[in-house]
């Protein structure tokens, strides 16, 4: 566990004044709070530290006690312990806090030095709606095609949620009160799931509909034909028109990827043929080729 | 009625703020507030904006013709935040 300095996080002398000390921490609040940097968990752990250097350096007590032992914190206990067995007469009664708010806002380092959470902290208010929580869930491309159950474990607790089919990269469910528990008769608050989705497919996805592109060989593009080809859900058999161009673009209606909440419907998958053509011909296929050519001329 | 509302008294005392902060945060148009039988409730969707606002307010001593302007703009963030990332989707297209 690493000494922390208070002071330097608020970018403050050992001599600053209290009216100081709220100033250099109004400052940096208001650059790092959570709630005007939203899914920002850098600034997130920057609020916390000058958080609790706040309620430290604010203090009077608490910055008596820190400002005493600095860098010999961890000897701190010991020192308190020989004191009061020396001051007997006086008995503490010592102060018991309700902790109202998230277990861990405040750093090894505070919890070892102040005990608990070191009480009612002027800016970390009791809540009344339990906190929401967030969680990132990694999916295949495959796995998000149909709707399927998933267990999550958020904060030691399991919880089974379905997730539906069509969910995109990036998009953000909630789960009503799965969040931490609420205070004072207060609803619990929510979890956030924002999901990752990694796509190992040979499709490109835009939202509902699929985009791949399929070789084709030069005589059926030129002949036409029939060919397999891979969807998402397994293999169709396509048409070739006669006289296909390198780069066409067809659609099939229905195979693209289903749609968010939305039963039975699909998007649409759309195929560019890349048209293949030939190499190592033989000195016939080179002969007939130019034959061929002849005939345009 | 217990489930989708919270009377305003309840959200207040465990706040530790008055019950006229809430009322002037629906002045300000900040959250809605609905009353029955002469009876205020904050609806339960509204509270983690209701206590968004009172962070914002007490931890950066914010104003809220402030905490006004501030919630309007995060509004438009989170809408520019999710068309960066449709538009981050779309351009997988042509990686």
């Amino acid at each position: 566990m690493k000494f922390i300095d208070y002071y330097k996080i608020l970018g403050l002398d050992k001599s600053a004044s209290q009216s100081e000390i709220k100033k250099a921490y109004r400052k940096l609040a208001r650059k790092h709070h959570p709630d005007v940097n939203p899914n920002d968990k850098e600034a997130e752990k920057k609020f916390k530290e000058i958080n609790e250097a706040n309620e430290v350096l604010s203090d009077p007590e608490k910055r008596k006690k820190y400002d005493k032992y600095g860098k010999d914190w961890e000897h701190a206990e010991e020192f308190e312990k020989a004191r009061a067995s020396q001051q007997s007469a006086y008995g503490g009664g010592g102060q018991s806090y309700s902790q109202n708010y998230g277990e861990h806002d405040f750093s090894d380092f505070f919890e070892s030095m102040f005990g608990g959470s070191g009480g009612f902290s002027q800016s970390g208010k009791a809540r009344f709606r339990g906190q929401d929580l967030n969680a990132e869930l990694k999916l295949h491309l495959r796995d998000v095609y149909t709707a399927h159950k998933q267990t999550l474990n958020v904060n030691g607790k399991n919880i089974r949620i379905t997730v539906p089919a069509g969910i995109e990269n990036g998009q953000t469910i909630k789960i009503s009160g799965h969040g931490g528990p609420g205070h004072q008769g207060g609803p619990k608050g929510d979890l956030y799931i924002t999901f990752g989705i990694i796509n190992d497919t040979d499709f490109k996805r835009d939202g509902n509909n699929l985009y791949t592109s399929v070789d084709l060989d030069l005589y059926t593009a030129l002949l036409g034909g029939e060919i397999m080809v891979n969807t998402f859900d397994g293999q169709v058999k396509l048409k070739v028109k006669p006289e296909t161009q390198n780069g066409t673009k067809i659609k099939l209606k229905g195979k693209g990827f289903p749609v968010y909440k939305k039963t039975d419907a699909y998007g649409d998958l759309y195929i560019t043929y890349n048209i293949v053509t030939p190499t190592n011909l033989t000195a016939k296929e080179k002969e007939l080729l130019k034959e061929l050519a002849n005939q345009r001329k | 009625m217990e489930q989708e509302y919270i009377l305003i008294t309840d959200f207040c005392t465990s706040h530790n703020i008055e019950t006229h902060f809430v009322m002037e945060l629906y002045e300000y148009g900040l959250v809605d507030v609905v009353v029955k039988e002469n009876i205020h409730y904050l609806p339960i969707q509204q509270l983690p904006k209701a206590e968004k606002i009172l962070r914002l307010h007490s931890d950066l001593d914010i104003n809220l013709e402030g905490i006004a302007v501030i919630t309007r703009l995060l509004n438009r963030m989170e809408k520019m935040q999710n068309e960066i990332t449709q538009l981050k989707n779309k351009l997988d297209l042509y990686k």
